[in-house]
C-alpha cells in the first residue's frame, strides 16, 4: 500500500453479504465516515450508511472498524489505521443488518422501552417545580450516567446480547438507572420489575465491553451494578 | 418467571453464596485437621456420631447448597442451552430437593451412624 492511499474493505449487502474493496486518497484529519462519505459520492453511491451530526452528538455512525465497535465520525483514519494494513468496516454486530453498513436498530429502541427508559411524571402534576440539588447523591448518580448518544455501541460489544436476545442490553439498562436516581419520576415500581426479569440487570456478567468500548466513556456496567442494587433493596422491601 | 421472584431468587443465591462461603472453607479444614494423623472411616464416624453441633452443621450447609446450586443451574441452562419456561423451574425444583434428601439423608446416616 502507498502511504498516500487509504485501502478499506467494506461490508455490502445484508447478513448473507461479503467484503468489497475500495482504495481512496489517504487525507489530512480523515474520519472513518470521510472516507465511506467520499466512498459513497465519488465511487459508488449505492454503499448504504447512516450519519447525520458529524460530531459526535448524534449516535448514528456506529460501525465496526477492524473488529471494534467506533463512532466513526470521531475516529480519525491515522488513529486506527495499523501500519500497511487494509481497514476492514463491517455493520454493528447484535443488530439486524439492513444493508452494507446500516443495521436495523428497532430492537434496540425496543428494549428502551421495555426496560421503562422514559420519565414517567404520574396522574397527577406536581403543584410546582421540583427542587433536584446538584450535589444530591441521586443527582450525581444519573449525571454519571446521562451522556448516552443512543449510539448502539454497547449493544453490539454486549456478549449477553449476542447468547440472550432478550437481554435488554447495557444502553438500557443505564437509561433505565439514570430515571432510577430521578425523584420526579413516579414509576419506579414498574421500572425496577422490568430490569429486576430475568432478561433484565442480573444477567449481566460484568464482562465490561460496554464499558470498554462506550464512545462517551460512561460506564453500563456500573449503572447495572446500581440496578442490581436497587431490585434487591425493593426486593428485600417487598416493593417488587 | 415474574420479575419479584427473579429478584428474590437471586437474593437467596447471594444469601447462601455467604453461608457456602464459611460453610465450605470449615468443611475443607475439617477434613484436612481429621485426616492429617491418618484417622481412618470408623475413627471419624467414633466422633460424629451423636455430635449435634456436626448435624447443624451440615443441615445448614446441605440446605445452603441445595437452594443456592439450582439457581446458578437455572441460569446456566438459560443461558447457554436456551431452556426457558416451567419445565426448567420444576427440573430446579427437583434438582433441589434431591439434593436436599441426599445431602441430609447423608449427614443423618453420619451422625446416626
Amino acid at each position: 500500500m502507498q502511504s498516500d492511499t487509504l485501502e478499506l474493505d467494506i461490508w455490502r449487502g445484508d447478513r448473507d453479504g461479503q467484503f468489497q474493496a475500495f482504495t481512496l486518497p489517504l487525507r489530512e484529519s480523515q474520519t472513518i465516515l470521510d472516507a465511506v462519505t467520499e466512498i459513497q459520492r465519488t465511487q459508488d453511491a449505492s454503499l448504504a450508511y447512516r450519519f447525520a451530526c458529524r460530531v459526535g452528538m448524534c449516535g448514528s455512525c456506529a460501525m465496526i472498524v477492524d473488529g471494534i465497535p467506533r463512532w466513526t465520525c470521531r475516529t480519525r483514519v491515522v488513529d486506527v489505521q495499523r501500519k500497511g494494513k487494509r481497514l476492514k468496516l463491517e455493520p454493528l454486530r447484535n443488530l439486524p443488518i439492513v444493508k452494507d453498513l446500516a443495521v436495523e436498530m428497532r430492537v434496540f429502541f425496543d428494549k428502551w422501552r421495555d426496560a421503562k427508559g422514559y420519565f414517567e411524571p404520574g396522574d397527577t402534576p406536581p403543584a410546582d417545580f421540583a427542587v433536584v440539588a446538584p450535589s444530591s447523591r441521586e443527582r450525581r448518580a444519573a449525571d454519571v450516567a446521562i451522556e448516552c448518544i443512543n449510539c448502539g455501541i454497547c449493544y453490539s460489544a454486549c456478549d449477553v446480547v449476542s447468547w440472550d436476545d432478550e437481554y435488554l442490553g447495557p444502553a438500557a439498562l443505564n437509561r433505565s438507572w439514570t430515571l432510577v436516581n430521578d425523584v420526579r419520576d413516579q414509576g419506579q415500581k414498574s421500572r425496577l420489575e422490568a430490569v429486576a426479569a430475568d432478561a433484565g440487570c442480573h444477567s449481566c456478567h460484568s464482562h465490561m465491553s460496554c464499558t470498554e468500548f462506550c464512545p462517551k466513556a460512561l460506564s453500563p456496567t456500573q449503572s447495572i451494578a446500581g440496578l442490581k442494587r436497587e431490585t434487591m433493596r425493593a426486593a428485600l422491601r417487598g416493593e417488587v | 418467571m415474574n420479575p419479584a421472584w427473579t429478584a428474590r431468587l437471586l437474593l437467596a443465591q447471594r444469601a447462601t453464596a455467604i453461608v457456602l462461603a464459611f460453610a465450605v472453607a470449615i468443611h475443607l479444614a475439617t477434613i484436612i485437621y481429621a485426616v492429617r494423623l491418618g484417622l481412618n472411616a470408623g475413627e471419624i464416624l467414633g466422633r460424629t456420631r451423636g455430635n449435634a453441633l456436626f448435624l447443624a452443621f451440615y443441615s445448614v450447609f446441605v440446605i445452603a447448597a441445595s437452594i443456592h446450586a439450582p439457581i446458578g443451574l437455572r441460569n446456566i441452562f438459560r443461558e447457554w442451552a436456551n431452556w426457558r419456561g416451567y419445565s426448567l423451574e420444576l427440573a430446579m425444583i427437583a434438582l433441589s430437593l434431591v439434593l436436599l434428601a441426599l445431602g441430609l439423608r447423608a449427614a443423618f446416616a453420619v451422625y446416626g451412624a
